[in-house]
């Protein structure tokens, strides 16, 4: 139905698909996994038009395509359904599947209020899904969101359907209805792109598998044919490329412990333990409360229950600037919306934190603020002209390199990071490492939530799988392997 | 959400009820049919500029420029009145509707095109307008005696008398203009978009909404109503003095709009709540001068009313979120 | 090398965000030169900022405002309540220097209840100071109705004072080193630089640590402080106070920060700027005063130059950031 062939896509330099082909089987269900930063949901997105591919061609039906916006692959029956629904919260469900196609009728292309809800009742109906048209789309769950969506493209006789990460918000039982859905979309001859990393998901719904790499495809199966064992194996795949800094030193006394800690919809009964010199891995699927975690434990968020110890000491956050004061530091995920103010100089980005330190009774003391921050930017080997050059000049790895600069000036007792590497090239990864590394060596604890399993498995002394927003497993470094890993957090 | 904007409704529609009883218990003479009369006189212009500043507000915009576009409307068709004394009225409220609509493009072109953001385009063709008026009027009023009888009798006469009360032609076109909106809002595509886009500015774009013609529409018909006010105010007070003229009206109009339930952080708003809004804000200001207290309390009360409806906006906005991230 | 060296600096020049109402500065001093003798006696220039005094003291408090992401429209009506409060203490027999520190106090406090309502409630700035443009100046009217309320003697007259041997009347120099104090403030301390943090990127200043709602708060406070100012500066040269003190000055105090270069986006804008697109605005208001151009036309070319100034840094921008 929709071929690509040797799809390359680019980021700011760094290539994310290096050559991929796919091709979506009318009444097939087609899986495409991978491991975080493989490329899958790319791939997804450059099928529904929301990326343009820098090489590489799409075909429908053998008709050479392109798209320069959704809207274009739409109108060719190609529809993504997001992680996060795109909704009007404040328009009735019927409004959000014709959102500027109403039904019009007479010389006054007035709007057909009766056929536009009994087209609207009808395709729910036909999807088997029950909602009332009439109710407004705010407050409705987020599977029930998705369903919308989902009807959305369907009421555009849209053919071939790009689930991208759609079941990651949704609870074991929405996922079952999903799945009858996709099912009977799948029979009625649409073709679906399912892009996940939920093996059990996986095996569930589709009848091929492509697996993903580094950008690149490393196989394509028929689900029936295969098993967990070998895809999981494949996604894996290569030996380890970073090295790997592996524990250098036994684990001292306890610095952050978290007791019990619970946050309604986000995470619930966490108990976890990090020491000093240790760095203690958090893997789990995105979406399974590790981002959330780091933010309560620094004071973005408050949870709701449960206890926090640092030094021995209870804390507890009530802003980031207090966990700051208290020896935290927090590398967020998202470098560009959280870690940087891309418009202002290196320098200026790297003392953000310290600028009350260097500082005599509220002044800025610019030589020292100079100093100190070349010196510790001198640390990270950034490639920069100057420290006056404005972050958004830098590369993904160099931005990251700064992030961490400004936070390793405040010289903290318990470091976060939050997916450190994702989105960097591999040179600057293999830096990053070292430099964890040589921090845990100094006594510092660390916690490094990742999505990539390899990084996981070489860097850390302990791992903490999570699912759901509870920990599922725990593994020493040398007991983990990426199966156990994977199962811990999929099964 | 429907339920909520029909809370906010009601609220109003209870609060109009209070400024009601209050006042006639106070004072029996707001009941009059003089006070009524009044009151029938004020509600017109707010109603048909707070129309269009309704809509512009369900974008998450706002525009501060609607009194001088008014001003500056009035008197372009007031001096045409002067200089044509035979003049077709309702080719002047045409004309009126026309100079609005030109402004409000004018608007949509900075807003929509050249990315200004809407409280700075509209701040600036705020004053620019309000050059206008008297670039073209050299600072001169046009008297009552050059504007013709029938555009006066609007506000004298209308289809219904009761007692003393008189609804004049003024409400009944008001009315007419309130009924086309809610119309448009409703029955057309275009009407939709206008909650689309306010609802969510992004999915907007990205689900294929002309974004930028659906702004371009919302401005230019706010300078529109507001033109066609400019000829109800001519009709209204008599006469057109350029200093004064819709001088200070965006307030106003801004307050009952936001007090009728208008949310005004985007994406809901509705004609009846303009309709009560306005109401409530003519009722407050007769209430105001029946029971003495001078004018001077007008601006003061503009101005809670505005920071009232804004806290609550933001109270439920924020209960809302909360609701929703439990559920 | 040394050539580049030299290059790069004067590149640097160039592209400071105070080039441009520099260079317009100059050209509206020409014009206005070609057009009027006035223009070259230097006291009566001197003479003519006096009236953009309050204007500019509130003008770096908006810099501040406008760079950290913020707008604030209430400035006009918080130094009209100043001056009409002020005024009525005086007439009511307090103490000058009671009813001045009196007016400072309250003019803090009007900032401060913007600055709440703005990072308490998190509600739009342009929205809540749009409420209290018309609640201050409504408090303001009821208070004086249309009456205007003379000052005492002894308080009138500031701007006749000349600082001893010159031509610079007192207020100028008040403003001048309230720009200096503020213009230091802003680029040199820890709190200029949160100011700037906090409208390049809000997310990331909250986890920097940085107290972004204490900063919000302090910026709208310290604006209506200097809008206390304003207050006093205009009772004093006007020797009355009326509820319609101030009228519009919103509007030129934005126009001379976005003429300066501060973004309207926020994260942009220097002190330095916002002074120099002062005195552009001012000269060229006396200007057309000088020409005889009615105060009405006048408000139409500024709302003019404001728009004009926000279109031509958002197309600077645009070009910029394709090319980066």
């Amino acid at each position: 139905m929709i071929e690509a062939r040797q799809i390359r896509v680019a980021f700011a330099g760094v290539e994310v698909l290096k050559g991929v082909d796919i091709v979506l089987h009318a009444g097939e269900v087609h899986a495409i996994v991978g491991e975080n930063g493989a490329g899958k949901s790319t791939l997804g997105k450059v099928c529904a038009g929301v990326h343009r591919p820098s090489a590489g061609s799409l075909s429908i039906g053998g008709e050479a395509v392109s798209f320069s916006n959704p809207r274009e692959a739409m109108n060719r029956g190609i529809a993504l359904i997001h992680q996060e629904p795109l909704t009007f919260p404040d328009l009735s469900v019927t409004e959000n599947i014709f959102v500027g196609r109403l039904p019009v009728s007479g010389p006054l292309r007035k709007v057909n209020w009766v056929e536009a809800y009994r087209r609207a009742q009808e395709i729910l109906t036909s999807i088997g899904v029950a909602l009332d048209p009439r109710s407004k789309v705010r407050g409705l769950p987020i599977a029930d969101q998705q369903m919308v969506e989902l009807a959305a493209a369907l009421s555009q006789d849209a053919k071939v359907l790009i689930l991208d990460e759609t079941t990651a918000a949704l609870t074991p039982k929405e996922v079952e209805d999903l799945f009858v859905i996709v099912r009977r979309l799948r029979d009625a001859g649409c073709a679906i792109a399912f892009v996940s990393h939920r093996l059990d998901e996986v095996f569930d719904i589709s009848n091929r598998i492509t697996i993903l790499r580094d950008g690149e495809k490393v196989g394509e199966r028929m689900t029936k044919e295969t098993d967990r064992k070998e895809i999981v194996k494949l996604m894996v795949g290569r030996e380890v490329e970073s090295v790997g800094f592996p524990p250098g030193r036994e684990p001292g006394e306890p610095l952050l412990e978290l007791s019990r800690l619970s946050r309604k919809g986000e995470f619930e009964d966490i108990n976890l333990v990090i020491r000093a010199g240790e760095i203690v891995a958090l893997a789990g699927l995105v979406g399974a409360g590790r981002t959330e975690i780091a933010r309560a434990v620094f004071g973005v968020t408050q949870a709701d229950s449960g206890s926090i110890t640092l030094d021995g000491q209870p804390y507890q956050a009530k802003n980031p600037r207090d966990a700051i004061a208290r020896g935290l530091a927090l590398v967020p995920e998202d470098r560009q919306h959280d870690g940087l103010l891309l418009p202002i100089t290196i320098e200026g980005n790297a003392s953000m934190v310290v600028l009350k330190q260097l500082a005599k009774s509220g002044w800025v003391n610019r030589t020292k603020e100079r100093e100190s921050s070349e010196k510790e930017l001198a640390k990270m080997r950034i490639a920069m002209r100057s420290v006056t050059q404005q972050v958004r000049e830098l590369s993904g790895g160099n931005q990251q390199k700064v992030v961490l600069a400004k936070w390793l000036l405040s010289q903290p007792k318990v470091l976060i990071l939050d997916e450190p590497t994702r989105g960097i090239d591999i040179g600057a990864k293999v830096e990053v490492h070292r430099l964890m590394r040589e921090l845990a060596d100094a006594g510092m604890g660390i916690l490094m939530i990742s999505s990539d399993l390899p990084e996981v498995l070489a860097m850390s002394d302990r791992i903490l799988v999570m699912k759901r927003g509870r920990i599922t497993g725990e593994f020493a470094h040398d007991a983990a392997t990426a199966e156990l890993v994977m199962g811990a957090a999929t099964g | 959400m429907k339920r909520l904007l029909q809370i906010r409704e009601a609220g109003t529609f209870a609060l109009l009820v209070v400024v009601v009883l209050a006042a006639y218990l106070k004072d029996h003479r707001f009941l009059e049919p003089a006070s009524i009369n009044n009151i029938l006189l004020w509600v017109p212009l707010l109603l048909v500029v707070g129309m269009g500043q309704m809509m512009v507000i369900v974008t998450r915009g706002i525009d501060v420029s609607v009194g001088s576009m008014l001003g500056f409307a009035g008197i372009v068709v007031g001096m045409l009145f002067k200089s044509h004394p035979d003049l077709n009225i309702y080719l002047g409220l045409a004309i009126g509707c026309g100079v609005g609509l030109a402004l409000g493009l004018i608007n949509g072109g900075l807003i929509a095109l050249a990315k200004v953001p809407p409280i700075i385009a509209t701040l600036g063709t705020l004053s620019a307008y309000r050059g206008f008026v008297f670039i073209v009027s050299k600072g001169d009023q046009v008297d009552g005696n050059y504007l013709p009888d029938g555009l006066t009798d609007w506000s004298m006469t209308g289809p219904l008398h009761l007692g003393g009360v008189t609804v004049p032609w003024l409400l009944v076109y008001a009315a007419v203009v309130a009924l086309a909106v809610g119309a448009f809002l409703k029955y057309t595509v275009t009407g939709r978009n206008v909650f689309a886009l306010g609802s969510n500015p992004d999915a907007a774009a990205l689900r294929g909404i002309p974004v930028k013609r659906v702004l371009m529409i919302v401005y230019g018909v706010t300078g529109a109503l507001s033109g066609i006010a400019g000829v109800l105010y001519a009709s209204r007070y008599g006469f057109v003095n350029p200093g004064s003229v819709g001088q200070g009206f965006e307030l106003t109009v801004i307050a009952a709009v936001v007090i009728g339930g208008t949310n005004v952080f985007g994406g809901s708003g509705s004609v009846l709540g303009v309709v009560l809004g306005s109401l409530l804000l003519a009722c407050v200001s007769v209430a105001l001068a029946v029971l003495g207290i001078a004018a001077t309390w007008q601006l003061l009360v503009y101005g809670f009313v505005i920071l009232l409806a804004l806290i609550l906006d933001g109270s439920l906005q924020r209960w809302m979120a909360s609701r929703t991230e439990a559920a | 090398m040394d050539g580049l060296a030299h290059g790069g600096r004067l590149k640097k020049i160039w592209s400071r965000p105070e080039i441009v109402p520099a260079i317009l500065l100059l050209i509206a001093f020409y014009a206005g030169a070609k057009q009027s003798p006035f223009f070259l006696d230097a006291r009566y220039l001197f003479d003519a900022t006096s009236l953009y005094v309050e204007t500019g003291l509130v003008a770096l408090g908006m810099t501040l405002i406008i760079i950290s992401g913020n707008i604030d429209l209430s400035v006009g009506s918080s130094v009209a309540l100043v001056g009409c409060v002020v005024a009525k203490l005086m007439a009511s027999g307090v103490p000058v220097p009671v009813a001045c520190l009196a007016g400072l106090a309250l003019g803090s406090l009007l900032g401060l209840a913007n600055g709440l309502l703005v990072a308490r409630l998190r509600l739009p700035s342009f929205l809540v100071t749009l409420s209290t443009m018309a609640l201050y100046r409504g408090v303001a009217q009821v208070l004086l109705d249309t009456s205007s309320v003379p000052l005492p003697e002894s308080f009138v007259g500031v701007d006749k004072f000349h600082v001893a041997k010159t031509p610079i009347p007192a207020p100028l120099l008040v403003l001048l080193v309230t720009a200096l104090i503020v213009g230091l403030v802003l680029h040199r301390t820890v709190f200029g630089r949160w100011v700037f943090a906090l409208g390049t990127n809000e997310s990331a200043s909250v986890y920097s640590g940085v107290p972004t709602a204490r900063v919000k708060v302090l910026i709208f406070t310290i604006t209506g402080l200097l809008a206390g100012f304003g207050g006093l500066f205009i009772d004093s040269r006007l020797a009355y106070a009326r509820f319609d003190l101030a009228n519009g000055m919103e509007l030129d105090a934005i126009t001379a920060v976005v003429l300066g270069g501060a973004s309207i986006a926020g994260g942009q804008g220097t002190i330095g700027g916002t002074v120099i697109a002062l005195f552009l605005v001012a000269t060229v208001k006396t200007g057309m005063g000088l020409a005889n151009v009615k105060a009405e036309y006048q408000l139409a070319v500024i709302g003019t130059l404001l728009i004009l100034s926000v279109i031509v840094t958002n197309v600077i921008k645009s070009r910029s950031s394709r090319r980066a």
